[in-house]
């Protein structure tokens, strides 16, 4: 989707990718180091959760970023953001499957029918499988840029169920997750902004 | 300035030993201009690319709180709220569990006290701001002998006996816990509870300037916790004043606190400077918070799930596979009589 690979800015996306991997680098020298705390498990799952939030917002920030402040070297991070965004959802499920249920799947498969929290992770990450397939410029010509388009507006669908799945998670303070949804509206709302903008006549 | 070298015109080495003069270099050795600024530009761009990836990880690090480790300073600070020297020699209990103990350092920087913030880490960090001494406690409403008794003087009356119990979290998470107390019943007999007497409030302490979780609205302010009267008179039910042979840190509810060990552990109510008997049951603070999630008897049950998550397994501190979650937490055997005839899931 980028014009040229690099352009203007040959170090923006190897530095983005360098540093979307410094909080798996973090966490893997903290275990290192047995520096989790009490609860390691808790610990790698609520880092890679709240990872996998910021990333997706990041990816779905840069389409308005481009349409409303005109900076557009910002959609040629999206796809790297939200493919970022999905390995570290994909780590997060891996470690509760794994670590955390010990990959007791009947425990497993009643909570994810059974509790909304787990549901709606779980839901994010299904949408997110799918996205994250058809990232490549073959699967847009393959789809057609409509159909593609379409799909990809799941990632919106997939923050919020994210950000849903944050505040049934915590026990009371919903301040952190309250942040994370006033961010996303605001996105959403940057979209209703630009699409009510492109629709007037000139 | 293309191939800037000065070198002399060949005339003026003329005559002279010149097998070692130097040659001007081939052309093809010079710096061509674009090289000379693509160096430039290569430089600039690696400064972008440091700043950049520095910028993007140190962010994702700064907003998912990542940085937060232990690390190896607060292991210090963190048993060093507990001033004053041991507890003399806690006597032994029957009623101590013999599984191992979670570590002294987890037990003191993992905790839920949500008057010095809602993480599990700040209790130890932040919780220095905490004074227990001078305390007291008031006792109160349906008894005989109302008095306000000083810490000091509470401990002197009653022995204190050494309880390992387990200490399972509404959460999923549980510990095993040396706490050194003596019975709660031993203190309510002391000051006669009237006929009318049916339960017991605790209450915390209240006072933002020390506790400044209390100056966020997360919960309703101060602490409160309940029990049925039979429930307070149960042996197993104690008032700890420390944990591993030493005064109570402050993070795990200096100078007093609730240790109630068939039941999740936000009922054990900390710091408590009120104990009120009452002929009806008290409102307790997560009940009010969400009265569908926390009940008021609370007791450990694999049964009754919370809402949110199941509760028929926890993860013991310090290890990594879950085990299933026992009946009353494993002391069914001692306390389910207490409970004859009711449905506890309706009565979570």
């Amino acid at each position: 989707m980028t014009p040229r690979a690099g352009g203007r800015r040959p170090w923006l996306k190897p530095a983005v990718f360098a540093g979307a991997l410094a909080p798996l680098g973090l966490l893997l020298v903290r275990a290192a180091r047995s520096d989790l705390g009490a609860n390691p498990i808790a610990e790698v799952l609520n880092e890679l959760g709240l990872t996998t939030l910021v990333l997706l917002i990041g990816s779905l920030a840069c389409t308005p970023l481009r349409e409303i402040l005109g900076w557009t070297w910002a959609i040629g991070l999206r796809r790297m953001l939200g493919l970022f965004a999905f390995f570290y959802a994909a780590l997060h499920f891996g470690t509760y499957i794994g670590l955390d249920q010990g990959l007791h799947f009947g425990a497993i498969f009643v909570d994810v029918t059974k509790r909304k929290f787990i549901l709606a992770g779980f839901a994010a990450f299904m949408m997110l499988a799918p996205l994250a397939a058809t990232s490549t410029a073959a699967s847009v010509k393959r789809l057609g840029f409509p159909r593609w388009k379409l799909l990809h507006r799941l990632a919106y669908t997939a923050a919020i169920l994210g950000v849903v799945h944050f505040f049934l998670r915590v026990k009371k303070d919903v301040s952190e997750p309250a942040v994370y949804a006033a961010v996303l509206a605001l996105l959403l709302l940057a979209r209703v902004y630009v699409y009510a903008r492109d629709r007037r006549p000139s | 300035m293309r191939g800037g070298c000065n070198l002399p015109a060949p005339a003026a080495i003329e005559g002279m030993s010149v097998t070692n003069a130097p040659k001007p270099p081939p052309s093809s050795e010079i710096t061509p201009e674009s090289a000379y600024a693509d160096r430039r530009r290569f430089l600039k761009s690696s400064l972008l690319f440091a700043t950049t990836a520095a910028g993007v990880g140190g962010g994702l690090v700064w907003l998912t709180g990542g940085a937060r480790g232990r690390g190896n300073g607060p292991r210090a600070t963190a048993t060093a709220n507990a001033s004053g020297g041991g507890l003399g020699e806690p006597r032994p209990s029957r009623y101590s569990t013999d599984e191992p103990m979670t570590s002294d350092i987890e037990a003191t920087t993992y905790n839920n006290f949500y008057e010095f913030g809602t993480s599990k880490e700040e209790p130890a960090r932040l919780a220095g701001s905490l004074k227990p001494r001078p305390w007291t406690v008031s006792i109160e409403g349906e008894v005989q002998r109302p008095q306000t008794i000083d810490i000091d003087e509470l401990l002197r009356s009653f022995p204190l006996e050494e309880r390992v119990y387990r200490m399972r979290c509404v959460e999923g998470w549980s510990m095993v816990i040396p706490w050194d107390g003596f019975p709660l019943g031993d203190l309510l007999r002391r000051v006669e509870p009237t006929s009318q007497a049916r339960f017991v409030a605790f209450t915390s302490l209240l006072d933002p300037a020390q506790m400044p979780g209390q100056r966020d609205g997360v919960l309703d302010w101060p602490y409160v916790e309940g029990l049925r009267l039979d429930e307070a008179m149960h042996p197993l039910a104690i008032l700890a004043a420390g944990l591993y042979g030493r005064p109570l840190p402050n993070q795990n509810g200096a100078p007093l606190r609730l240790v109630v060990p068939w039941k999740y552990g936000f009922k054990g109510v900390k710091s408590i400077v009120k104990i009120a008997l009452t002929r009806d049951e008290p409102r307790t603070t997560w009940n009010i918070a969400a009265p569908d999630e926390y009940g008021f008897y609370a007791n450990v049950n694999p049964a009754v799930d919370h809402p949110r998550w199941s509760q028929a397994t926890e993860r013991r501190i310090g290890q990594v596979r879950r085990r299933p979650t026992l009946p009353f937490n494993g002391y069914a055997g001692e306390v389910a009589g207490l409970y004859r005839g009711m449905d506890l899931r309706r009565h979570f």
